[in-house]
């Protein structure tokens, strides 16, 4: 129990120093941003109780935003997603259930599992960012491209994360 | 009560996300409003000393650019210099007097970071309050209009930078000096828009357009950037300009903060015209 607040509190960090200093300051063609640090809402463990969730999301969103100076945008999208997250496990759950101290990652529930999970929350937490950043719906599709192309950038460096730590447990 | 209070255990997680959501839309609400939350962004201390650090670093990578960049800055001050000029007419006599008064005070300042992808971008400088650094100063380099310093710290200063669709800088056509407002969309950080131009002014491809001076923000004259193209959509008494910017928004570094002397005096004296006439 100890041993995994260290390691998330660790990750937390890692993931947001890496956002806020590295691939905040990657673009491509001024349109598409990958946002990686919702990696961590993603591989809460699934007997994380729902309220504390959302208070991470809230947390985590908030740190990004002071990087960015944009408050409250990627708080209230990430608290959205953290949300959705909350009911997307209710719905997606495996016939017997999640096997205690599991983890939503690429290792223990396969691959299609883990793709349909990471780009419905990825999407879902895109498309609110971006909304809020726009705050209006008449650019509608220009937006919405913006978030798909996003989705489809933030989930592929989702992917090399995972396969990274896939590689690490597999050798030891 | 017993009902309610099952109602409200029951759904505990929805109170909860929607008292979060709430909060985080009063932080993006008030954000929004000018010169709010001193407090929670990017000129705060912690971050803001976190990206001077990467600076230090980072701008050993463009140490050449730069210092190209200022020996020709250095050579233009020069050649303005009262010494590199030389007497035509050897019966005038020169006399200091008060003629001349001083109108823009510079401040040199450096870009610990800078963002072009988003709808609002914004510039940190290492300048600050102790520096004396105000909101609703002018920020210029010396290829051109940088942006507004929206908000100040102690050490730091976040500049609303002219890639901000919030941001309209008054803008003239040098030639024939036709103001208009210039703004600006998400999409090529290279291209800004020029409205309010009427459309019986002559517009030529490569026109020069600079800063008014009206708005009190910036010195008159300053380069923004050059006509890129233009066109007139039928029906409408104004043009569509696009501008192509002179200043490259990826690649600051060093700026000058201007402040502006005597910008009370004439604000003041504008206001009671109004007020005066109402």
């Amino acid at each position: 129990m100890i041993g995994d607040i260290i390691k998330y509190s660790l990750i937390f960090i890692l993931l947001i120093l890496f956002q806020g200093l590295i691939l905040n300051n990657i673009e491509m063609g001024g349109y598409i941003n990958p946002y990686l640090y919702v990696l961590f809402i993603l591989i809460l463990p699934f007997q994380t109780p729902k309220w504390l969730s959302l208070v991470l999301g809230f947390i985590l969103g908030l740190s990004i935003d002071i990087f960015t100076s944009t408050i409250g945008m990627h708080t209230s999208a990430t608290i959205f997603m953290a949300f959705a997250r909350t009911y997307l496990l209710a719905i997606i759950r495996p016939r017997d259930g999640y096997d205690f101290n599991t983890t939503p990652n690429l290792q223990q529930m396969g691959g299609t599992w883990f793709l349909i999970y990471s780009s419905i929350l990825v999407f879902l937490h895109h498309l609110f960012l971006f909304f809020v950043e726009s705050f209006k719906f008449s650019q509608f599709f220009d937006t919405l491209g913006r978030a798909i192309l996003s989705t489809i950038f933030t989930i592929t460096m989702v992917f090399i994360v995972q396969l990274f730590n896939f590689k690490n447990k597999n050798r030891v | 009560m017993r009902n309610l209070i099952r109602f409200l255990s029951k759904n505990s997680v929805v109170f909860i996300f929607l008292f979060l959501e709430f909060i985080a839309f009063v932080l993006l609400v008030k954000n929004n409003n000018y010169q709010n939350s001193k407090i929670l962004n990017s000129s705060n201390f912690l971050v803001g000393n976190l990206y001077t650090t990467i600076n230090d670093v980072d701008e050993y990578f463009n140490l050449k650019e730069i210092n190209a960049e200022l020996a020709q800055q250095n050579a233009q001050l020069q050649s303005t210099n009262i010494k590199s000029f030389t007497k035509i007419f050897a019966n005038t006599i020169e006399i200091n007097d008060t003629t001349y008064a001083q109108k823009y005070i510079y401040t040199a300042a450096k870009v610990i970071n800078n963002s072009t992808n988003e709808r609002e971008n914004y510039i940190t400088l290492d300048k600050g309050a102790i520096n004396g650094i105000k909101a609703g100063m002018g920020v210029v380099s010396a290829k051109g209009v940088i942006g507004t310093v929206k908000n100040v710290s102690k050490n730091f200063s976040s500049v609303m930078s002219v890639l901000h669709e919030k941001n309209a800088v008054s803008a003239k056509i040098k030639k024939s000096g036709y103001i208009g407002a210039l703004t600006w969309e998400l999409g090529n950080y290279k291209i800004a828009q020029l409205n309010d131009i009427p459309n019986h002014v002559k517009l030529h491809k490569g026109d020069t357009i600079v800063t008014s001076g009206y708005s009190l923000i910036y010195p008159e004259g300053v380069v923004i950037g050059w006509i890129n193209d233009f066109s007139l959509p039928e029906g409408n008494n104004f043009y569509n300009i696009n501008i192509a910017l002179a200043v490259d928004y990826k690649k600051l570094s060093h700026v000058f903060v201007v402040k502006t002397l005597k910008k009370e005096e004439q604000q003041q004296l504008e206001h009671q015209s109004k007020t005066n006439n109402k």
